[in-house]
């Protein structure tokens, strides 16, 4: 019965992925993209990744999907890239290499040895030492700490490249994401999310230590349900330039890199962490960085400054 | 008294399948698009419901029967006002075919 | 009883499937989006029969966003890339 639902699912996933490629209008595919999100979600559970199925349903049916959204509405409104769908030939071409790309990871996977190469137990063994029950965060926060920290600060340099493309005269202004009206029903929307979103993302974090969960899933649960606020016109966009807000941008990166400059005087190396405070470290740790992470993300959808500061 | 609540699991699970097999039913024949989502919406939620209502006995703790709740209760309030949203599109834009 | 649940989030899967390559065709762009909010609601059943199945933690976590980004998508949809195609007033609220 399992092995049905499986190829059942791959199936399903595949017929949603060639419907996006065929999709004629922008906006159609991306609606199908925002479903392919979510049904690629069940697909990853059913592989016993929940940690995996968890960032796919929030980042790739949730923050690509409203990304690609508000791109498609910027063209649209500007009219440029409408009248140029893609010829036979580029299709084609992108077919040969998706083509190639999947074959050759297919090839890839068939052809490892087995038993497959795995350091699975020499993680399960290094657990105990951190006090942490997920090894999905044991190699996220202690093991690769490293890479952890490096993909924070690349979230926060994508940033000032978006803002960087504001105007002279509107640099540190408000980006403008406010919908022109906000039916009676959004707003209702906008109320009853927020709180039960906050409740699941600070679940999200806080299970992360011992269940699947984590960080990049709780930053962006709580960055969307901000979003909604704003989109309904229940607060206002934040001014880009507030010191506060840039304070929050830049914490969780810096206590994630001052934690890991203090590994060399506590605990002798970078990014080390003293014997038995592991686990408080990397739980503080990740709050911070959930918090950066949440309002780097919202104003990455926000966008550049679209208003006068002080406006 | 395990197989009473086994026998609730499977009634309530298969009467939650119908109801989301009726509402797909109504997605693929009705006539006009609010018709379609007035199917969707209600028998999807009455689906989800009974699953939840079935699962609830197998829930192996508290805080798992809880959760289960939550799924459920998230989803009700949700469909309600989407639905209502999708509506409010669709009647300003006109009804589709 | 695991693969009689199993065979249903299979079966919800399956009508799921179904109702959504229909809404995906449908003429008008709302209308697809009940294709997101089918798959919230379709998706997070089989998830919650699947994770009672298997015994797995964490299952209803994943079903628990399920619902939360659906919602979230068709709000992000109705708004943000409807601003600029109709100029007029809201739906009679």
């Amino acid at each position: 019965m399992t092995l049905l639902l499986d190829l059942a699912l791959a199936a399903w996933l595949l017929a949603l992925a060639m419907h996006i490629g065929r999709a004629g209008e922008d906006r159609n595919a991306i609606i199908a993209f925002i479903a392919f999100g979510l049904l690629l979600g069940l697909g990853w559970v059913r592989v016993s990744a929940p940690d995996v199925a968890l960032t796919e349903v929030a980042i790739g049916g949730g923050g690509t999907g409203i990304l690609l959204l508000r791109a498609e509405a910027h063209l649209r409104k500007r009219r440029v890239g409408l009248a140029r769908p893609m010829s036979g030939a580029g299709k084609a071409v992108a077919a040969l290499v998706c083509g190639a790309v999947t074959l050759g990871l297919a090839v890839a996977v068939l052809t490892l040895p087995n038993p497959a190469p795995s350091l699975a137990p020499a993680s399960a063994a290094a657990l105990e030492g951190t006090g942490l029950g997920n090894p999905v965060t044991a190699v996220l926060l202690a093991y690769r700490a490293l890479d952890t920290v490096l993909e924070k600060v690349v979230v926060v340099l994508a940033l000032i490249g978006v803002w960087s493309l504001a105007p002279d005269a509107f640099w540190g202004g408000a980006p403008a994401l406010r919908s022109a009206m906000a039916p009676a029903s959004l707003t209702y929307l906008a109320r009853l999310l927020p709180p039960f979103g906050v409740v699941i993302g600070i679940y999200m974090f806080w299970a992360g230590a011992d269940a699947p969960g984590g960080t990049f899933q709780a930053g962006m649960v709580l960055a969307a349900m901000w979003l909604l606020v704003i989109l309904a016109g229940l607060r206002p966009e934040p001014e880009t330039g507030r010191l506060a807000l840039r304070l929050l941008l830049v914490g969780g990166p810096a206590i994630f890199l001052l934690i890991g400059f203090l590994g060399f005087a506590i605990a002798g190396g970078f990014l080390a962490y003293p014997e038995g405070a592991a686990k408080p470290l990397i739980i503080g740790m990740e709050a911070a960085l959930a918090v950066s992470l949440a309002v780097t993300l919202a104003l990455l959808v926000a966008g550049p400054a679209r208003k006068a500061p002080g406006s | 008294m395990s197989l009473l609540a086994n026998a609730f699991t499977l009634l309530c699970v298969a009467l939650g399948a119908v109801f989301f097999l009726a509402g797909t039913l109504g997605l693929l024949r009705f006539p006009d698009a609010l018709s379609r989502l007035h199917a969707l919406s209600k028998a999807d939620n009455l689906g989800l419901g009974l699953i939840v209502l079935g699962l609830l006995p197998q829930a192996s703790s508290l805080a798992g029967a809880l959760k289960l709740l939550c799924v459920w209760l998230l989803a009700q309030l949700s469909a309600a006002a989407v639905s209502q949203l999708i509506a409010g599109v669709i009647h300003r834009r006109g009804p589709g075919p | 009883m695991a693969d009689i649940l199993t065979g249903a989030a299979l079966f919800i899967l399956a009508v799921t499937a179904a109702g959504l390559f229909r809404t995906l065709r449908a003429g008008a762009p709302a209308e697809r989006l009940m294709a997101v909010q089918l798959l919230g609601t379709g998706g997070a059943a089989a998830l919650l029969l699947l994770g009672t199945a298997s015994g797995a933690e964490g299952v209803s976590d994943v079903a628990l966003l399920l619902v939360l980004f659906a919602a979230f998508s068709c709000a992000a949809f109705a708004l943000g890339g409807d601003r600029s195609t109709r100029p007029e007033g809201e739906d009679g609220a």
